[in-house]
């Protein structure tokens, strides 16, 4: 497996139960990604979107993206460059969508643990989750084999390509 | 071994005997429901990227209802795109601004007991009132349904939820949707709500669709009520005839539940959500000290025909509050067409209502009914999470038809059963 299952950065920490609406908000809906995605969070973390770096990972409490179904949830995150979620729980449909996107989500039981700006290595294959700023590891379960080729091949798009192609 | 509704439903369309929770499985799909919102205009592109077309044409239903009727060039852009997509793929069922496409499903008689049907807006779970599997999924996801006819699933585990009794006058499926939203809590991912007894099978299906609607909200992967009479019914009043089966599709006696709950609805106040989530809800009497700026009547959930019937049973001889404004925007063109015909619509406007186009309007944020900073408004849709409805600050209470509309009248949160 490739090195980029395992993600390095820092940790953006959410509460509990953030909705579809607050990362892609209905006023933005015809807006293209670029702008959509600056208002990502906003709701809940102003300065999210401005600041979040290429790797960086999300933090959450219970039954993250509960809501509408709408895929511009994690592609707004995607574009902002999340390179993980690691939440207690997460909502149906965006966990689907998200894995459909290439976006690694893994079930953290312990996510309260974790506190804004640590420095995190999470190998989502395995489920390995280090914080370089406790020392502290933790084992959850990685994404289950049926979804890692998904995953593997960067979502569903590049996935359905690869099948037609060898079809032709 | 005995298995619940759903289960039966999966191992059919995976072409197979039995299906336990858990299992991976793939399924073939009978119904994929497209909106104009994450329909054409995000899956188009991506099949001109793979170089392919759809899998089946007379499997998809086209709807447009969240763009609807379009308000500036960009939403006009996303309707003309849709329009173009049925042409090109000669998809006959589809439905230009007829109404908000889980309600027109309904009136065209296009679900079926038994049914999986994949809906590429969360409120798809609203057609599992008719005993099929129907869910939402995301637009991504609903490209691959279009282009391969399958989809995969992970065989959910199942919820009974039984409501017995003769409801309190004022008190609708609404209050036990809102009820059930903090009982049950809103993470009840990757299990399918099945909703029985006596309080449900006395209920039509408009009023049905409002429990398996907001199984979405109680974060299920869907809702459904096992079909009986009342269902077939709905299905030849829209001049369809039932699947012979349609009966046979019930949950086994014996089959396995995760859990089972009980209700009484005879003991059921009418309920309101406070703002920012619908599992934030109480008796509406605990908000009767909350001040209104607006009312809003919308949605799949809160505006079909028995919904205007309540709101105007309500509004009959009364007037809405100085200061207080009533927005209603009917669930479909047909609802519309039959409240004008038998004078709801007059009772309506005849006590100052604004009638807003047929469409999910503000419910989503889009279209007319907008809120701004800090204003407070009531609205018998079925999501109030920060910002939904218009500015961040602004604040939304859910309620039933009737409760929305009495409170228009009072200018104040209120028990609508002072005034029926």
């Amino acid at each position: 497996m490739s090195d980029s299952k395992i993600i390095h950065g820092s940790a953006w920490v959410f509460g509990d139960e953030i909705n579809t609406d607050t990362m892609a908000p209905g006023a933005y809906f015809k807006e293209p990604m670029e702008v959509m995605a600056q208002h990502c969070l906003e709701a809940v973390d102003p300065d999210f979107a401005a600041n979040v770096k290429a790797g960086d990972i999300v933090i959450a409490g219970n039954n993250f993206g509960v809501g509408s179904a709408r895929e511009q949830a994690p592609m707004a995150l995607v574009y902002l460059g999340v390179g993980a979620i690691l939440a207690e729980s997460f909502s149906r449909i965006f966990y689907r969508n998200a894995i459909n996107f290439g976006l690694p989500l893994l079930i953290f039981p312990q996510a309260k643990e974790i506190k804004a700006g640590q420095l995190l290595e999470v190998n989502v294959l395995e489920g390995v989750i280090a914080n370089a700023t406790t020392a502290k590891t933790y084992k959850v379960e990685g994404i289950p084999e049926h979804l890692m080729h998904m995953v593997d091949a960067g979502g569903l798009m590049p996935w359905l390509k690869e099948k037609y192609e060898q079809s032709e | 071994m005995p298995a619940t509704l759903v289960q039966k439903i999966i191992a059919r369309a995976a072409g197979k005997e039995a299906v336990r929770p858990g299992e991976i499985v793939t399924c073939q799909v009978d119904l994929a429901l497209l909106l104009d919102s994450g329909g054409p205009r995000r899956i188009w592109p991506r099949l001109k990227e793979l170089g392919v077309g759809v899998w089946d044409p007379d499997k998809i239903v086209l709807m447009t209802d969240h763009f609807v009727p379009a308000v500036d060039a960009q939403s006009a852009a996303i309707l003309k795109l849709t329009r173009e997509f049925a042409k090109e793929f000669r998809i006959k069922n589809f439905f230009d601004m007829q109404g908000i496409g889980h309600v027109v499903l309904m009136e065209q008689g296009l679900l079926q007991p038994g049914m999986f049907a994949c809906g590429g807006d969360s409120h798809s779970t609203n057609g599992g009132a008719f005993g099929c599997y129907m869910a939402g999924f995301g637009a991504i996801e609903m490209t691959g349904v279009v282009v391969t006819g399958e989809i995969w699933m992970q065989v959910p585990e199942t919820i009974r939820v039984n409501w017995d009794g003769k409801f309190p006058n004022g008190v609708v499926a609404k209050d036990i949707s809102l009820h059930l939203c903090r009982e049950l809590g809103m993470d009840n991912a990757f299990r399918v709500v099945e909703f029985g007894g006596n309080t449900i099978s006395n209920m039509d299906m408009m009023e049905r669709t409002v429990l398996t609607n907001m199984a979405a909200e109680l974060g299920a992967e869907t809702g459904l009520i096992e079909p009986d009479e009342i269902t077939l019914e709905s299905i030849r009043a829209a001049g369809v005839e039932p699947a012979v089966d349609a009966l046979e599709w019930c949950s086994d006696p014996g089959a396995h539940y995760l859990a089972t709950h009980e209700f009484n609805a005879s003991t059921l106040a009418p309920q309101v959500a406070a703002p920012h989530k619908p599992s934030n809800t109480g008796p509406a009497d605990d908000y009767c000290d909350v001040q209104i700026d607006q009312a809003y009547i919308g949605a799949c959930v809160g505006a079909k025909l028995s919904d205007l019937h309540m709101v105007a049973e309500v509004l009959k001889g009364r007037k809405v509050s100085k200061g207080t404004r009533l927005l209603v925007a009917p669930s479909s063109n047909k609802a519309m067409a039959v409240a004008a015909e038998d004078g709801t619509l007059a009772t309506i406007v005849a006590a100052g209502a604004t009638l807003l186009p047929t469409g999910c309007g503000a419910c989503a944020g889009l279209g007319a009914g907008i809120l701004a900073d800090d204003e407070v408004c009531i609205s018998s849709t079925n999501r109030n999470f920060q910002g939904r409805m218009g500015a961040n600050s602004s604040q939304v209470y859910l309620g039933s038809p009737y409760t929305v509309a009495a409170s228009a009248v009072a200018g104040r949160i209120t028990d609508p059963r002072d005034m029926l």
